[in-house]
């Protein structure tokens, strides 16, 4: 019976699956993911969609914020910005979404980069305040630039061609989103192996003893917000193409909040808790409507309410978390499956 | 260019700037004493104002009595929000506190819509309202009466953080938590009370923004966003620097709104606080009257 956690080599402290029995549960599940449109109805595939997209915007999020330590309130803005310029490329230029979604992770990276240069200078609270307001010029701009942005109408988005295979159905672009999903899940995952990683984690951890140890905090930092920036701009052209019709509305504020409340119910500085996060603050609004069209019968007013129960909900979780488990479901996760692996001997 | 038209908008910006100035001086005694980043202010402003529109319309008070027990609703909310929630947080990353506050605004909003709804509330008429000459442009008397309010009440609290025992003993939290605890100085009730006038402070800045503009609804609670470039502007932890901020970001918001927007067609009283925030950030991080912070390994 392993009653620890002992590792003997460098790389099997690295390893990403612990056993090879961890390595086929993998592949169980996503034998089991891949085969979901195939019993899944177009409503439910809907939210699995966008919970691959949440996926990818909080893997990106917490790649900048979980571990590299620079809070964003500008997640919001960096994904319209991957949004229109996916379209854009996509309406005027006529170019394939395997063009349009790369070219709008590095327009996003670029602007991220670009927002990143007073990182060196500002940090914690004033560049939270500096990406939000980055976040109302990006907005002001999408309204005002109507050649690229179409303006308060926004871009309608003609769903994505594989040749004269048209991605048009929700079980289609399910494919298109996991792919991107497991490719991003993978490079993360790894990020945090290289030296780029270690160096995030070091300037998290503490910028001026980085720095004495020779990691280049300018440098790092803007490779930082440019990684996490593309994740987020993919995500972003991804909702372009799921939503079919993008205007600046799309992408308020709120978004950017959902973000970091998944990273934070997730688990800071983890690549599972951005997906354990991104499941539950995107499902929660849909538990939310199921619950309450099942009690509508008794209590009418509640349907009504929806929204505004959804906001509460989401506030009362996040500060519940924040309290209670602030290394988020992750951590959770982890202790969970650490009980069980010793019982009924566990400490 | 037409003086009375800029004369006009320096007023306007004058009087929204003084509510910007109150609201960033209770985001400020929040910063000042605990460290911690209040992004539910606009709530706070926006649950004073309607607590006391319900007191006013609903159970007829008359309007000192309403003030008063919005003072206390307020206080007893910052108070138990600062136990409840921001004490256990003392110590924790930066992210959980500005997070917290951000779930925090979140839940007031929700319960004022659940409560409330979402339409605009009509505000009843506390101050009359019809426009007096100065000069050569009418001014409302409402205009008059909130700088009016803004200024004794920033004379008080002046005075509070100069004179009486408790405002010194929070100016001495503010300067060094751990001298305070050896002076006797309990640093807890400390936080409760700074949080406890920053609702206060933000309440009157909601009753008098519902006054002016004779009606409440869910958009009072952006203006916990557009403090922000107020305090970045004065410095995050000064008060002289959220009143002096606070006019000016109120007279530049008003002057972009009426020179700027005729030429692009609206918009820009809304970003430019946040481009005048974005250039303040790089050339002044510690804005006008900040402390400058050095950070040691």
């Amino acid at each position: 019976m392993r009653c620890g956690d002992f590792k003997t080599s460098y790389s099997a402290d690295m390893t990403i699956f612990e056993s090879n029995s961890a390595r086929v549960m993998m592949g169980l599940f996503l034998c089991l993911l891949f085969s979901l449109p195939l019993y899944t109805p177009g409503y439910l595939l809907d939210i699995v969609n966008r919970i691959g997209i949440a996926i990818i915007g909080a893997i990106g999020l917490n790649i900048l914020t979980g571990f590299t330590g620079q809070i964003s309130l500008g997640n919001a803005a960096f994904m319209a910005i991957g949004a229109f310029s996916s379209g854009y490329f996509g309406t005027k230029f006529g170019l394939p979404f395997y063009f349009c979604i790369p070219l709008a992770g590095l327009m996003t990276a670029f602007f991220g980069m670009f927002v990143g240069i007073p990182s060196l200078r500002i940090k914690g609270l004033y560049l939270a305040m500096a990406t939000l307001a980055a976040h109302f010029i990006v907005e002001f701009l999408i309204v005002k630039w109507e050649s690229v942005t179409g303006g308060v109408a926004g871009l309608s988005i003609p769903a994505p061609k594989l040749g004269s295979f048209t991605l048009n159905s929700d079980a289609r672009l399910f494919f298109l989103i996991f792919i991107i999903v497991i490719m991003a899940v993978l490079f993360a995952k790894n990020l945090f192996r290289t030296k780029v990683g270690k160096a995030f984690v070091a300037i998290r951890d503490q910028a001026i003893s980085a720095e004495v140890m020779g990691v280049n905090i300018l440098k790092y930092k803007l490779l930082s917000f440019g990684i996490s920036s593309f994740y987020v701009g993919v995500a972003g052209a991804l909702v372009s193409y799921q939503a079919k019709i993008i205007s600046p509305e799309t992408f308020p504020v709120t978004v950017a909040i959902d973000y970091l409340g998944m990273i934070i119910i997730g688990g800071l500085g983890s690549i599972l808790g951005s997906i354990y996060g991104a499941v539950f603050i995107t499902l929660l609004p849909e538990l939310l409507r199921l619950s309450t069209s099942a009690l509508a019968g008794s209590f009418p007013l509640l349907v009504a309410k929806l929204a505004a129960t959804k906001e509460l909900v989401f506030g009362l979780f996040i500060v519940i978390f924040i309290l209670f488990e602030p290394s988020g479901l992750a951590a959770r996760w982890h202790s969970i499956k650490n009980y069980w692996k010793l019982y009924p001997f566990s400490h | 260019m037409d003086i009375t038209f800029l004369l006009q908008l320096i007023i306007n910006g004058l009087v929204v700037g003084s509510i910007y100035a109150l609201v960033a001086t209770g985001f400020v005694i929040i910063y000042k004493a605990s460290s911690a980043l209040n992004l539910a202010q606009g709530e706070f402003l926006m649950v004073g104002a309607y607590i006391c529109l319900n007191l006013l319309s609903k159970y007829h008070l008359p309007f000192w009595q309403a003030i008063l027990i919005t003072f206390v609703f307020s206080a007893i909310l910052g108070m138990l929000i600062e136990r409840l929630i921001l004490r256990p947080l003392i110590g924790s990353h930066l992210i959980s506190v500005i997070m917290v506050t951000l779930g925090l605004s979140s839940i007031l909003k929700a319960l004022i819509q659940l409560v409330y709804g979402t339409d605009t509330i009509p505000f009843p008429e506390v101050f009359p309202s019809a426009p007096v000459q100065i000069g050569p442009i009418p001014v409302s008397q409402g205009y008059l009466y909130a700088i009016g309010c803004v200024t004794i009440l920033v004379t008080v609290l002046t005075m509070f953080f100069k004179y009486s025992k408790t405002g010194v003993a929070m100016r001495a939290t503010a300067s060094s938590q751990q001298v305070a605890l050896t002076m006797g100085i309990s640093v807890k009730k400390m936080f409760a009370i700074s949080w406890a006038i920053s609702a206060m402070v933000s309440a009157v800045g909601g009753i008098l923004l519902g006054t002016i503009r004779g009606g409440i609804d869910m958009s009072l609670s952006f203006m916990g966003l557009k403090v922000l470039p107020v305090v970045i502007l004065g410095g995050l932890d000064s008060i002289l620097g959220a009143i002096v901020g606070g006019v000016i970001i109120g007279v530049l918001e008003n002057l972009s709104g009426g020179y700027v927007d005729p030429l692009v067609g609206g918009g820009a009283k809304e970003v430019a606080p946040y481009i005048a925030l974005i250039l303040i950030l790089m050339f002044k991080p510690y804005g006008l009257f900040g402390k400058k912070k050095i950070e040691r390994v």
